[in-house]
């Protein structure tokens, strides 16, 4: 659905991104990484034909997005980043007037509102004006707005930014109820909602591809996968010192909670040391009152790989 | 086409939400009003030789109100769209760029038109009063009316083109400001330089937006300024145009 090949954008004197090219195939939601400033925006507004690349060329529903700009847009449900609405329309007079200029044709249009609103959870405030309503709802129209020409693609920019933890949640919901008919590309810098949502991540930093792949491939690939954390009274000896002499272990962090100390420890991919911790442990007669297993989570792969470089 | 009318709906729509169109509607009539009062007194005092309707066109006073509307009802069209983001959720929808340019003119135009449908009025309650005829003849109406509308077609122009040129609406409205009133204000030359040519003269007055009010409010319908007025507005439009696609490659 959505073809990106060397796609490269200069500011003033300033690359964005530089050399892009990935895929997103029909019915995938892929979530689009990255740190503030790491060019997420640009690449979307690059797609949504908002703006020309310097170079490179992309494609949405097999549309090129230069040459057949109005047909790849016809195709693309775009929410731009802060969503900007104009805040003197009322909701539904809003999204008729989206609807019309989208190209839904006009018998159609009340019922696709009608759609829109209902799946939004827009009822509540149709009669509103937009200037009026809180983020979480701006959010909603947004989306609503998004979704009302029936697009195969959707292309949204921080859907959940902004938004309270329940309202994330709902918005996560839709999006996912909405993976199932539409292809999304999404960007977020918020990690679970990717491991939540998405089928596929590209992880992007300072305009470059860094990862590109499933969030389980990526949780598996990430070389300091995981951990140990040890509780552990260890008296008046080094512990830190001690832990990072077991093989497999890259290094040790310790603090120190009255007569307790706590040590994270960064293992090697796929290695689970709590047994030689334990042995350990038991050797030198230290009191132990937590031993577990960490998790990987995508938040150790996005520090992992975007600060790889400044390292 | 249907892509054009709803955009030019909304931009005529959006006029009605904001509170600046009531205010430039009710300064419009305000000095309308006054304007029509005091010409009507000033002809109660004495003889002469014009006719009320020609009165009311012509009056230097009125002039200064009427430059100073443009800014106030074009200033908005592109420059609110850029500060608040929204041009980026219109033009990522399958619109062309000349229909949106298209759509703010016409938007504007319709308001500017709507602002002069009172003063019909004016005409006719005189006439109903007075049993008289304000005007000379039905033509001197038309040429009146056409006049305002071919000037106005030229401001609204230069409005869209200064609103697309910065996001800052109190910038586009000194922009358009200071283009429209030296624009009108340079029909006034002939009468303060006196050592020029008659045929300087002459060419000053094909330019002049007064003296081709002059004449057409008197009812000769003269072709000469449609030709040059609509032209114009062509070149501003096109101008906006290349300046609304520019904005692309600057960002
Ligand atoms: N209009 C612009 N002019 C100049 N630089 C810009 C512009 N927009 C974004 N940038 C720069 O491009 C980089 C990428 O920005 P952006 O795509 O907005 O990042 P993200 O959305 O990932 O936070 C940033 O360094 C930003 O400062
Ligand atoms: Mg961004």
């Amino acid at each position: 659905m959505i073809k990106v090949e060397n796609l490269t954008k200069r500011y003033a004197g300033h690359t964005a991104i530089k050399d892009l090219s990935f895929e997103v195939g029909k019915g995938e939601i892929m979530g689009f990484l990255g740190p503030n400033g790491a060019g997420k925006s640009t690449t979307m507004r690059i797609l949504s034909s908002f703006m020309p690349p310097t170079s490179g060329r992309a494609t949405i529903a097999g549309y090129d997005i230069f040459e057949q700009s109005l047909q790849a847009r016809a195709h693309l449900g775009y929410m731009p980043e802060n969503v900007p609405l104009y805040n003197d329309m009322r909701v539904t007079e809003y999204l008729d007037y989206r609807a019309a200029l989208k190209g839904v044709p006009h018998r159609r249009i009340s019922e696709r509102v009608g759609d829109v609103k209902e799946l939004c959870g827009l009822k509540d405030v149709e009669k509103k004006l937009i200037g009026a309503l809180s983020k979480g709802y701006r959010q909603r129209v947004g989306l609503a707005d998004a979704l009302v020409h029936e697009p195969d693609l959707l292309i949204l920019d921080e859907p959940t930014s902004g938004l309270d933890p329940n309202q994330i949640r709902q918005v996560r919901d839709l999006i996912r109820n909405l993976g199932k008919q539409h292809t999304i590309l999404l960007s977020t810098h918020i990690l679970p909602e990717v491991e939540m949502t998405c089928s596929r991540v590209i992880i992007i930093n300072k305009g470059r591809i860094e990862a590109c792949d499933t969030p389980e491939n990526l949780l598996h690939e990430i070389r300091t996968a995981g951990g140990v954390v040890l509780e552990a009274k260890v008296g008046n000896e080094n512990g830190a010192e001690e832990l990072k002499k077991i093989t497999g272990v890259r290094d040790v962090t310790a603090t120190v909670d009255g007569e307790w100390q706590r040590f994270a420890l960064r293992v090697e991919s796929g290695a689970d040391l709590r047994e030689e911790v334990f042995r350990l442990a038991a050797d030198r007669r230290w009191a132990v009152r937590e031993l577990t297993q960490r998790r990987a989570t995508l938040e150790d792969v996005f520090v992992e790989i975007t600060h790889a470089d400044d390292a | 086409m249907r892509k054009f009318f709803v955009l030019l709906t909304r931009e005529v729509r959006s006029y009605f939400y904001s509170p600046v169109a009531y205010i430039v509607l009710v300064f419009f009539l305000f000095v309308c009003g006054v304007q029509f009062y005091t010409q009507l007194s000033f002809m109660n005092g004495q003889a002469v030789s014009y006719s009320v309707q020609e009165a009311f066109f012509n009056s230097v006073f009125f002039w200064f109100a009427f430059v100073l509307i443009f800014p106030l009802i074009t200033m908005r069209l592109f420059a609110e769209e850029f500060k608040l983001g929204t041009i980026e959720s219109l033009m990522t929808a399958p619109v062309r760029d000349w229909q949106v340019v298209l759509a703010k003119f016409f938007g504007a135009l319709v308001f500017y038109v709507v602002l002069w449908i009172p003063t019909l009025l004016y005409f006719a309650i005189f006439q109903v009063i007075t049993k008289q005829p304000a005007a000379s003849s039905a033509g001197a109406y038309l040429g009146s009316y056409l006049m305002m509308l071919l000037l106005g077609m030229f401001y609204v122009s230069i409005g869209c083109l200064a609103s697309v040129l910065t996001k800052n609406q109190i910038v586009a409205a000194i922009i358009s400001f200071c283009v429209i009133t030296v624009h009108f204000f340079s029909g006034l030359l002939s009468f303060i330089m006196r050592e020029i040519s008659s045929a300087t003269r002459q060419l000053l007055g094909y330019f002049s937006a007064i003296e081709q009010m002059g004449t057409l409010s008197r009812g000769e319908i003269d072709t000469r300024p449609m030709v040059l007025y609509i032209s114009m507005t062509i070149v501003m439009l096109v101008l906006t145009h290349q300046a609304f696609q520019s904005r692309k490659w600057r960002l």
